[in-house]
């Protein structure tokens, strides 16, 4: 056969199988990524329904997928709502490092993998999945709940630190020595400044550049725009999703919510790609030795991000039913989770990071929501007995 | 009576406070422009308990049967309290010469001194009308001057 007719005979089959996963997902009132991810499993090196050609056009996607990801996540926030979430929550904001991050660095570290991996290991198990906790919240119907600006100020604060924790990981898995290493975070750091700065005063003038009563003038300007910065940053070594995460934050107001709504179908293609991806480089065979392990650090750190929650929602005085519905709301993980094992998996760091990553993710994204949705009845008993 | 305002960062903002019945009632706004209408648990005073989605043009209803007859209200008391200044509701009667023509063909202002400040057609309250506002039969004329030119006003309005 032809390559372009196996080219694209393998990615339909793959895309309209995402399709069908996704519809299932819908139906059982679960995020999706589980399912793609099980579906990358099956495809790759050791699935069952290897792909023979499309791999490569895959792995691009891929990096597209982060590159949108990122930028839509920016895009949700403006400089002014990260500025003032980090000044009121930053003391949760830090016990929900310390604490999240604890429970997959000493993992690694337990393991042997050495400091670079726990360093990875620590970002898998922070982040919460802004994307998964927003579903969940507004599925639920809790956005209108007063704990909900606790939960979100906490999101807003993860993915702030995820501009400065991603160019630190990228160095460290770039082994750069101590000073180059140090060179670059600063750069990362000083970019990071900048851009908030420019946004602050000068978002005006980035706006003017780009809008455009044109839909298709303004796509092409914010994807560019954004894979330009990505490349940039990802040639300082700060990271690609970095540099298309401050594009996003860089736009804002009526903008940012038009460029947000032509993104979406965009995002939500290279995003579904992305999951494969990262299934396609774990080989299913090696997820089983390590399933118990995951399940372990699943619990763990299910607790922890629990944790966080009571004591962030306590602190702004919300009662004991809340406290327990911001912890919940906080446990699902998913993308960013996968974006940080795909740059550790791609830099090689431990062969069973990957399975063990994805493990944990097919457990957390799944089961995060469905916790929510059961616990509920409960919650509301402790309302009644408070 | 206290509004308390809440960024929510991602989604919008959200506006509650507590009625004087004890019942806590809330607005989120939402960037797209939906609108989420909450009350709030009595149990568990955190939980929004009732939750109404609400599209643009379903909150424009919402805010027209809550504030249309306040608004009017509100402007009789601004102008009760004013003394000589009286306010009218006056309606079109389906034979007024002015029924489907723009305002300013009554040239209310230049002929009578008083002025319309609003009208009220079906519920809804368009004000500051401007000369070109399209009245309609049913239509009802909110206009503020002396007692001597709001009924002429009223004249004009019936008969032209």
């Amino acid at each position: 056969m032809h390559h372009t007719a196996i080219l694209f005979l393998e990615v339909g089959a793959v895309l309209l199988g995402l399709g069908v996963l996704g519809a299932l997902a819908l139906r059982a009132g679960i995020s999706p990524i589980p399912l793609y991810l099980i579906a990358g499993l099956a495809f790759g090196t050791g699935g069952v329904l290897p792909l023979a050609t499309s791999e490569e056009f895959i792995s691009v996607g891929a990096e597209m997928g982060v590159v949108l990801l990122l930028l839509t996540l920016g895009l949700e926030y403006n400089a002014d709502e990260l500025v003032t979430s980090l000044k009121s929550n930053a003391r949760a904001g830090i016990v929900d490092l310390v604490a999240n991050a604890a429970p997959g660095a000493i993992c690694a570290l337990l393991l042997g993998w050495g400091p670079v991996a726990a360093v990875a290991m620590a970002g898998v198990t922070y982040a919460t999945s802004s994307g998964i906790t927003a579903k969940v919240l507004s599925d639920l119907g809790w956005i209108g709940n007063r704990e909900t600006p606790t939960v979100l100020s906490l999101l807003v604060f993860e993915d702030l630190t995820m501009a400065v924790y991603l160019p630190i990981l990228t160095a460290l898995l770039a082994g750069l020595s101590l000073v180059s290493g140090a060179v670059t975070v600063a750069i990362a750091l000083g970019t990071v400044s900048v851009v908030l700065v420019v946004a602050l005063r000068f978002g005006r003038f980035i706006e003017a550049f780009v809008s455009s009563p044109n839909n298709e003038v303004l796509l092409l300007k914010i994807v560019g725009l954004a894979l330009l910065v990505a490349g940039i940053a990802q040639q300082l070594q700060v990271s690609a999703a970095v540099g298309a995460f401050l594009v996003g934050i860089a736009l804002s107001g009526q903008l940012a919510h038009d460029a947000q709504a032509l993104l979406s179908p965009l995002r939500d293609l290279f995003a579904a790609v992305f999951f494969v991806f990262f299934g396609l480089q774990t080989d299913p065979v090696k997820i089983l030795p390590v399933a118990g392990l995951a399940a372990l650090l699943a619990l763990i750190s299910m607790i922890t991000k629990l944790m966080t929650g009571i004591y962030a929602a306590r602190r702004a005085g919300i009662a004991k039913a809340g406290q327990a519905r911001a912890g919940i709301a906080l446990i699902p993980r998913g993308e960013f989770n996968i974006v940080i094992a795909g740059l550790a998996v791609a830099a090689g760091v431990h062969p069973d990071l990957g399975p063990l990553a994805a493990a944990y993710v097919l457990i957390l994204a799944a089961f995060g929501p469905l916790a929510a949705k059961a616990v509920q009845p409960l919650i509301e008993n402790i309302a009644k007995r408070a | 009576m206290e509004v308390e305002q809440t960024a929510l960062p991602g989604i919008g903002l959200r506006h509650d406070f507590t009625t004087q019945s004890g019942k806590r009632i809330g607005v989120v706004s939402h960037r797209t422009g939906r609108r989420d209408l909450v009350v709030y648990d009595r149990e568990d005073p955190d939980r929004a308990c009732e939750v109404v989605k609400l599209n643009d043009e379903e909150a424009d209803a919402l805010v027209e049967l809550l504030g249309a007859p306040r608004i009017v209200q509100r402007l009789n008391q601004a102008h009760q309290e004013v003394e000589g200044l009286v306010s009218l509701q006056l309606p079109i009667p389906p034979t007024s010469p002015y029924v489907n023509r723009p305002m300013g063909d009554a040239r209310v202002r230049t002929r009578t001194n008083a002025s319309i400040v609003a009208i009220v057609r079906a519920g809804q309250v368009f004000a500051s009308p401007g000369p070109d506002f399209m009245l309609a039969s049913g239509d009802i004329v909110v206009v503020v001057g002396s007692a001597d030119t709001t009924s002429d006003v009223a004249h004009i309005l019936a008969e032209g």
